[in-house]
């Protein structure tokens, strides 16, 4: 299929971008998303241009690194998936694809389609964990009973892979899915009870103070998160804040 | 505690806490006008009442100013924030593809309603306060001293065609607000997912029945004035 790519490109951070228009030829419907952006970026290359640069890194689903804004969409039009996982055969011959990176004031981008994901990690910090004595006597977590319910919903929340879909996708730029899966993983556990006071409320003063938006609960994130991440993880946060002030 | 309602998350219970307040005080408004429609002197007594019981009067009037303007003026201020949150905006965006029309245009059709309120107040609100507290006439009386003003009163307005079709474009806004703002309360509460079904159906009936309710009772007053 032949298509028109309008691309938004960047030459640093602290320059000021522009859309740019492509184009691309004979892109298989089996290729994905990222395999087609190669396709132009060999194309640039050959032509004496610079490439376009996006971030990727497994191109299996699972690390959260791609992160396009398709055609108003993150990560495209397709459901569940990542931008490495979307295939050419959700576009037509002849479609024109707007390509732009992950829009927020919390993710400035530092060139083309790369953004600085980095406010996700400093709320991470900030109480995505717990505190584990390692020294050689660690419990092993199977000795604490589950419920196999809380089980399978700590591990739904957990399997929120950070790619920052959900921001982008928010017109407040909320990051309180992120924020509310990682809080969930560890509050539907035991082992999350001891720091939950704590981490709840460090992980949303870190959240606040990255610039994020206020969730007015469109539910939008829940719809493009690649990995299905509900909204009931927000709702859970919320219990989570309020029961810390008690 | 203070702290909390500084964070995103405790503005969003407040902003919850004061929907619930006035969600249930839209319901009891609706309760005491549908009498309008079947019985006058049910009606005037009840408006009587609301409008000199002293806790309606000094305490939840009040609660209701503070609830009303602290909704509008947080709604207003989460919108700014918000905006300032995504400084360059994306060329292309498919909001359609993920979200309601209602749960994106709040702030539209919150403008709407404080549009409407204004017009409420000027209307029903300001004569009151000037009735009871300036000219000191708490009898709810007509001139006449024998029967109550409030169903006179009530009727009258809905003489002008151009305000009832204020008061409809006001009550279609009224439920594209709650269609949205009914589950999204209860989510921001954390009292359970907007997804769940049953919260889902309770709150689109409630965003329709009321409004629609409201909108009948200003159209059977025009044509039975």
């Amino acid at each position: 299929m032949n298509l028109t790519l309008k691309i938004w490109r960047q030459k640093d951070a602290q320059s000021k971008g522009k859309m740019v228009d492509y184009k691309v030829t004979e892109i298989s419907e089996h290729m994905s998303f990222l395999e087609m952006m190669d396709v132009l970026n060999e194309q640039l290359i050959n032509s004496g241009e610079e490439p376009v640069a996006f971030d990727h890194d497994c191109r299996e689903g699972i690390c959260g690194m791609c992160s396009m804004y398709i055609n108003g969409e993150a990560h495209g039009p397709d459901r569940g998936v990542t931008t490495c996982q979307l295939h050419m055969r959700m576009f037509k011959d002849g479609d024109t694809i707007t390509i732009e990176p992950f829009r927020a004031k919390a993710f400035p981008v530092l060139k083309d389609l790369v953004v600085d994901r980095g406010a996700f990690d400093r709320i991470q910090h900030a109480g995505g964990y717990i505190s584990v004595n390692t020294s050689g006597n660690t419990q092993d977590a199977n000795s604490l009973p589950i419920s196999k319910h809380a089980a399978d919903e700590a591990m739904d929340a957990a399997t929120c892979i950070g790619c920052g879909a959900c921001v982008a996708s928010c017109k407040n730029s909320s990051a309180m899915l992120f924020v509310g899966a990682k809080v969930s993983q560890y509050a539907l556990l035991p082992q999350g009870q001891v720091e939950a006071t704590d981490r709840v409320r460090n992980m949303v003063a870190q959240m606040d103070l990255e610039g994020f938006g206020n969730c007015t609960n469109t539910g939008a994130c829940e719809v493009e998160c690649p990995k299905g991440i509900s909204l009931e993880n927000i709702a859970r946060m919320n219990r989570e804040l309020l029961k810390s002030n008690f | 505690m203070s702290g909390f309602f500084k964070s995103s998350i405790g503005r969003k219970y407040a902003m919850a806490l004061s929907a619930f307040f006035l969600m249930f005080f839209l319901l009891q408004h609706f309760a005491i006008n549908i009498l309008s429609v079947f019985s006058p002197d049910a009606f005037n007594e009840a408006s009587h009442f609301m409008g000199t019981f002293w806790a309606v009067q000094y305490l939840l009037q009040p609660i209701l100013i503070f609830g009303v303007i602290y909704h509008f003026v947080m709604g207003f201020y989460l919108e700014i924030k918000n905006k300032n949150a995504r400084v360059v905006k994306y060329a292309k965006n498919n909001g359609a593809a993920n979200s309601s029309w209602m749960s994106r245009n709040m702030i539209y059709s919150g403008l709407a309603i404080l549009a409407f309120l204004v017009l409420h107040f000027i209307d029903f609100w300001l004569p009151e306060l000037n009735t009871k507290y300036i000219q000191g006439n708490m009898s709810g009386l007509l001139a006449d001293g024998e029967s109550f003003r409030y169903y006179e009163e009530l009727v009258h307005k809905f003489v002008n065609p151009i305000r009832v079709i204020a008061y409809v474009i006001a009550f279609v806004f009224l439920s594209l607000h709650l269609m949205h703002g009914f589950s999204s309360a209860f989510q921001s509460a954390g009292v359970t997912s907007m997804r769940k079904e049953k919260l889902q159906i309770f709150g689109k009936a409630y965003a329709i029945i009321i409004p629609l309710g409201f909108i009948f009772i200003a159209i059977y007053h025009h044509f039975n004035h």
